[in-house]
């Protein structure tokens, strides 16, 4: 089926380092920016649209645009945690397709790790009185314990063993020992072994909260980069070749009374961007998703339809995952777990898939034509997004 | 787990489901319908109708999945061993997160499915709330 090219990716940028004191994010945010433009060939003064996730102390588009200098005639602050980055993609795609901006960019930056925010294991629930808080601060739950239990949920509905998540953090380490940015991360951030894992290492690492282990969880890095979004006119004279949104989808998942815990948003995002970009999962050479610790990518690879609703286990179980195996790749770049992450992730995503559909990745897979990106954002098991954008090659 | 945050008011949704734990009670809601509404709220979550009931619950209910957490930087927490958290589904249809309770090894003497009733955990201070938590039985 002939697909719609009406928006496209026309530059990215990664901040190189994970560990970067005496750096602002904001500062991250407008230097990816300007690398962003750089990469696509487009100048500051071309922007004239601006996606904003309230990171950093720029309170928004509002906040963003004034540090920048820059006055977008069109301004989008969607903050729906680490997917944020996949709505903005897909509100590009609608944005540009609607005339509202040509160039538009998304930026992010963080300090956490310089900062020592302890984002898995610093409890919820800090807030002032809301409904919801009152109702979950008193049990002193943290972000990883919402994601272990949908893995002990998992694990009790369809026989998922540790052994069986552990493929991804491997799969996900060997991509990572190709990235000298991510062994920079890693060596920065004193990881106890910066080389290679097995299965073995990952179940002899320490359970963080059960049944997930350190070497399931992401790491919590500085960070951040930026992505350029441009109308088709606007990619004919960029200097690389644009890679194309060509659909996406959003959605939201909570606890409810009768919830199965095991799905994801991602079930529901992934129809309709699937559905727009009239692929079907078995196309898509790149997979993209948010690692902030095994059990989200198991989640998600079956809600986006790789394999059938338990069956992850099992399908994961060849090690087809990494990039020099037939079938489905996974994270290319390092993912969250070895490579990258300040808090919210989603960006990454969309700039190693960018990398992939232009040949550029570390690990990159011979002809890759197409890729998804898909960020859950939130609390896997409890509140939280799931943002699914997918991409082709020019 | 004496010193948990507690929660803070004024909240107008959750202030009676609060003031239940006081009484004894483990609080929820129904719409019209009969529709069970928990978190608390003032509308039905069906569809958006007011005037919702407050009910008792048996406090009876099953684990339907749980984490042991051991490792929370959040002062209250942070010193204590190995704890449990859960969602609880009760036996009139509503999913609480909350902690299992009154085990001796939460890793191994806790599991999916177990049925397990609520008692409400004393908290210091005069005017603290008690903590609704469970216990397998």
């Amino acid at each position: 089926m002939a697909q719609e090219r009406v928006a496209a990716i026309a530059g990215i940028h990664e901040y190189p380092l994970r560990v970067a004191p005496g750096v602002s994010s904001m500062q991250i945010k407008a230097d990816s920016m300007k690398r962003a433009l750089d990469d696509a060939g487009l100048s500051w003064s071309d922007v004239d649209g601006l996606y904003d996730a309230l990171d950093g102390e720029g309170g928004g588009g509002l906040g963003l645009a004034a540090y920048l200098g820059i006055k977008p005639r069109m301004i989008d602050t969607t903050q729906v945690g680490g997917s944020s980055y996949e709505f903005h993609a897909s509100h590009a795609l609608r944005d540009i397709a609607a005339g509202r901006t040509n160039v538009a960019v998304t930026t992010y930056g963080s300090t956490s790790a310089s900062m020592r925010v302890p984002i898995g294991t610093g409890g919820l629930g800090r807030g002032g009185a809301s409904w919801q808080q009152n109702m979950e601060a008193p049990y002193g739950s943290t972000l990883i314990a919402n994601y272990a239990m949908v893995a002990h949920r998992h694990m009790h509905d369809y026989g998922t063993t540790t052994e069986q998540l552990a493929q991804i953090s491997v799969a996900t380490r060997k991509h990572a020992m190709r990235n000298p940015e991510a062994v920079k991360a890693m060596t920065d951030l004193q990881f106890v072994k910066v080389d290679e894992i097995t299965v073995e290492d990952v179940l002899e690492s320490r359970i963080v909260a059960d049944p997930l282990h350190l070497l399931e969880c992401c790491m919590i890095s500085d960070g951040g980069g930026a992505a350029v979004f441009v109308s088709a006119d606007v990619a004919r004279d960029i200097k690389k070749k644009p890679v194309w949104i060509i659909g996406s989808g959003e959605a939201t998942k909570y606890r409810e009374n009768d919830g199965d815990i095991t799905t994801s948003a991602g079930a529901q995002s992934a129809l309709a961007a699937f559905s727009q970009a009239g692929v079907t999962p078995d196309e898509i050479d790149i997979a993209m998703i948010y690692d902030s610790f095994s059990i989200t990518v198991a989640v998600c690879l079956e809600d986006l339809g790789f394999c059938g609703k338990g069956e992850i286990g099992p399908w994961m179980a060849d090690g087809h995952l990494a990039f020099d195996q037939p079938g489905l790749t996974l994270n290319t770049d390092g993912g969250g777990l070895s490579s990258n992450h300040p808090g919210m992730r989603g960006l990454f995503l969309l700039l190693e898939s960018v990398r992939q559909l232009r040949g550029e990745s570390t690990s990159q897979v011979e002809g890759a034509q197409l890729a998804v990106a898909h960020g859950n954002g939130g609390l896997l098991g409890g509140t939280h997004t799931g943002g699914t954008v997918i991409l082709a090659a020019d | 787990m004496a010193n948990r945050p507690q929660p803070s008011f004024p909240e107008p949704d959750t202030q009676h489901f609060w003031e239940g734990c006081k009484a004894g009670e483990l609080r929820y809601q129904r719409d019209a319908e009969g529709n069970v509404v928990f978190y608390p709220r003032a509308h039905s979550t069906a569809d958006g109708s007011g005037g919702l009931t407050w009910h008792v619950s048996s406090g009876l209910g099953t684990v339907y999945t749980y984490s042991v957490v051991r490792q929370n930087r959040m002062p209250g927490f942070q010193e204590l061993g190995a704890y449990a958290v859960a969602y609880v589904d009760l036996d009139e249809g509503f999913r609480m997160l909350t902690n299992v309770v009154g085990v001796a090894n939460p890793t191994a003497d806790i599991q999916i499915g177990q049925r397990v009733q609520v008692e409400f955990e004393d908290q210091d201070g005069d005017d603290a709330y008690p903590i609704p938590v469970f216990r397998p039985i």
